[in-house]
C-alpha cells in the first residue's frame, strides 16, 4: 500500500522500525507479537503453577509420597532419557518463558511511557491534571507492572529457600522436601512472604488470564462472559491452593512430628516409597 | 423553568508546542442547563474577548456527536462522564450548581496540543492513510447488491464504522495505545467482503504506522468505557487476531491470502 505521507508538524513517530528480522523474529518486533508472545509464555508459565501447586499437595500425604513426588520428576522420562535431563528441559523452557514474559512486558511498558505526553508521568498512569476515575480498569489489571515484579523477587526468594537452601543453612535436607518447607514455612516472617506473593501471584493471574485470550484474539461473543469465569476460577484455585501451606504450617496442622522416618533420613524415605 | 447554575471552571491554558502550560481558574456565571458543554465555554469566551482576553481555543466543528471533531477531558474523563456521548452532546444539566469542572485536552504523545485546548490528531490520518482504504476501479457505479454481504457481517461492520475517529480511546489509555481506534478501522472494512483482498497487507500496515506512535496495549477497558461511540474491545482482539495471521501467512500462495 502507499507509504504514508510525512507529518507536517503534528506528532513525531516514538518508535522507528528497523530492519525486519527474518521470520518468526519479526512478530516479536511488533507491539501485537509481543503481546502475543506474552499470553503464550503466561499460558506455559500460568500452567507450570498450577502443576507446581497440584504436585505441591502430595505435602498432605506425608513426607514419603512427597519424596516420592520429587524423585519423579527427577526420573521423567524414564528410561529414554538421561536421569533429571527432562526435568532439566522443562526447567530451561521454563526460564525462557519466563525471560521473554519479562522482556516484553518490561519493553511494552517502555514504549507506552514514551507515547505519554509526559515523559516523567510513570508508566503513562497520570495524564491528567485532574483525579483521574478509572471506569473499567480493575485493581488487578492496573497493578500488573507491580505484581509481576512482587512475584519474580519471589521467585528468587522461593528458589534460594527451597531449592538451594540458602537461609535453612544446615537444616535444609536434600531429598527430604517434607521437611524443608516445614523449616522454612515455620518462621513467621518467612510465611508472611509466601502469603504476599501468592497474593500477588493470583492478581497478576486474574488479569492475565482475561488478558491473554484478547491478545491472541481470541473471542466469540459465545463464551467472552466464560473468560472472565475462567481468570476468576484459576486465580481463587491458584490462591487457596497455594495460601493453604503457609498457612497450615504455621497452625502446626503440617509438622515433622509422628514421622515414619527421622528427619534426614533419605535412606528411609526412600525405603518408604519403594513399598508403594 | 430551565435552572441557572454558578460553575468555577479550570481549564488548560498553553500558548503552544514549546509553551509548558498551566490552567487558568473561571468563573461561569449563570449558565442555562440547556447547554452543550461547548455553548458554556462559548459564553465564557464571549466575556473574554469582551475583556480583551485571549479566548479558550477548543475544537469543534457539527455539534451534533457526528464528526469526532470536539475532544476534552473533562474532570478526567474523555468526552465527561456521561456515556456514549461527545462533549458537545454533554449538556449542562448533567452538573450541580456550584460544581468546580477540570477541563483539559486529550494528551498523549501523538496528540500534541496546537494551542489550549486543541490537539494536533494527525496521527490518525497517517494510520488510515496507510490502509483505510479499499481499492476499486472508479468508473460507472456497479450494481447495488452486486456483492452479496451477510447482515450479521454488515452489521458488525457497521458497529466499528461508527467510530468518528475523536481519540477518546487514546486520551483515555493509561499507556496511551491507539487500538480501539485502529481496531474500529480495521474491523470496518475487513468484516466485508469489499474489504477481503487486502484484509492482510491492511491489518499489517495499519497496524505497523499505529505502533511508530502510540503506546501498547494492557487490555484495561478504559478505552471502551470512553468512547462516544461504544465501540466494542472485540475488534481490538479481531486485530490482534488478524495481524499475527497476517505475519503467519504466504501471500504469494493463492488460498491463503
Amino acid at each position: 500500500m502507499v507509504a504514508t505521507s510525512t507529518n507536517p508538524q503534528g506528532s513525531t513517530p516514538i518508535f522507528r522500525r528497523k530492519l525486519q528480522l527474518p521470520f518468526p523474529l519479526n512478530i516479536y518486533q511488533s507491539s501485537i507479537g509481543r503481546k502475543w508472545v506474552m499470553a503464550l509464555t503466561g499460558i506455559g508459565l500460568l500452567g507450570f503453577v498450577i502443576v507446581h501447586m497440584i504436585g505441591n499437595f502430595h505435602i498432605y500425604e506425608g513426607p514419603v509420597q512427597l519424596h516420592e513426588y520429587a524423585e519423579t520428576l527427577r526420573g521423567l522420562g524414564g528410561g529414554l532419557f538421561p536421569r533429571t535431563f527432562l526435568l532439566w528441559l522443562l526447567r530451561i523452557g521454563l526460564a525462557g518463558m519466563f525471560l521473554l514474559h519479562i522482556h516484553s512486558a518490561y519493553s511494552l511498558k517502555e514504549r507506552s511511557r514514551k507515547a505519554s505526553d509526559k515523559a516523567d508521568f510513570v508508566g503513562g498512569e497520570k495524564k491528567y491534571g485532574s483525579k483521574r476515575d478509572y471506569v473499567a480498569a480493575n485493581y488487578a489489571s492496573r497493578t500488573m507492572r507491580w505484581t509481576g515484579p512482587i512475584v519474580l523477587l519471589y521467585l528468587l526468594f522461593h528458589l534460594a529457600d527451597l531449592t538451594w537452601g540458602w537461609w535453612l543453612g544446615d537444616d535444609y535436607v536434600l531429598g527430604d522436601p517434607y521437611h524443608n518447607v516445614v523449616a522454612s514455612l515455620s518462621s513467621l516472617p518467612v510465611a508472611i512472604i509466601y502469603v504476599v506473593a501468592t497474593v500477588a501471584l493470583s492478581i497478576h493471574i486474574f488479569h492475565g488470564t482475561w488478558s491473554l485470550f484478547q491478545s491472541l484474539g481470541i473471542n466469540n461473543p459465545k463464551y467472552n462472559d466464560l473468560r472472565r469465569t475462567l481468570a476468576k476460577l484459576i486465580a481463587g484455585i491458584v490462591l487457596v491452593g497455594n495460601l493453604s501451606f503457609p498457612v497450615l504450617v504455621t497452625a502446626k496442622l503440617i509438622d515433622d512430628d509422628n514421622r515414619k522416618c527421622e528427619v534426614g533420613d533419605v535412606a528411609c524415605l526412600e525405603h518408604e516409597a519403594e513399598k508403594h | 423553568m430551565t435552572q441557572e447554575l454558578n460553575l468555577t471552571l479550570q481549564v488548560w491554558r498553553q500558548e503552544g508546542a514549546s509553551d509548558p502550560g498551566h490552567f487558568e481558574t473561571y468563573a461561569a456565571n449563570g449558565i442555562s442547563e440547556d447547554m452543550s458543554f461547548l455553548e458554556m465555554l462559548d459564553i465564557i469566551n464571549e466575556d473574554l474577548i469582551e475583556n480583551d482576553q485571549i479566548p479558550i481555543e477548543f475544537d469543534h466543528d457539527c455539534r451534533e456527536g457526528i464528526c469526532g471533531t470536539c475532544s476534552l477531558m473533562i474532570n478526567g474523563q474523555a468526552h465527561g462522564q456521561e456515556k456514549a456521548t461527545t462533549t458537545c452532546q454533554l449538556h449542562m444539566r448533567k452538573f450541580n450548581d456550584g460544581d468546580t469542572i477540570v477541563v483539559e485536552p486529550f494528551r498523549a504523545r501523538a496528540f500534541p496540543v496546537v494551542k489550549d485546548l486543541v490537539v494536533d490528531r494527525s496521527s490518525f490520518d497517517r494510520i488510515i492513510e496507510s490502509g483505510g482504504y479499499i481499492s476499486v476501479n472508479t468508473g460507472a457505479a456497479s450494481d447495488a447488491n452486486l456483492t452479496p454481504v451477510p447482515k450479521e457481517a454488515a452489521d458488525t461492520s457497521f458497529d466499528a464504522a461508527a467510530c468518528i475517529g475523536c481519540g477518546a480511546c487514546v486520551a483515555a489509555c493509561p499507556n496511551s495505545a491507539a487500538q480501539l481506534f485502529t481496531s474500529a478501522k480495521l474491523a470496518h472494512l475487513n468484516l466485508i467482503p469489499q474489504g477481503q483482498s487486502q484484509r492482510f497487507e491492511r491489518t499489517e500496515t495499519m497496524v505497523d504506522t499505529m505502533e511508530t506512535f502510540f503506546g501498547s496495549c494492557t487490555n484495561h477497558g478504559e478505552c471502551h468505557e470512553a468512547c462516544p461511540k461504544e465501540i466494542s474491545l472485540d475488534f481490538i482482539a479481531f486485530m490482534n487476531r488478524d495481524y499475527v495471521k497476517a505475519k503467519m501467512k504466504n501471500r504469494k500462495l493463492a488460498g491463503q491470502s
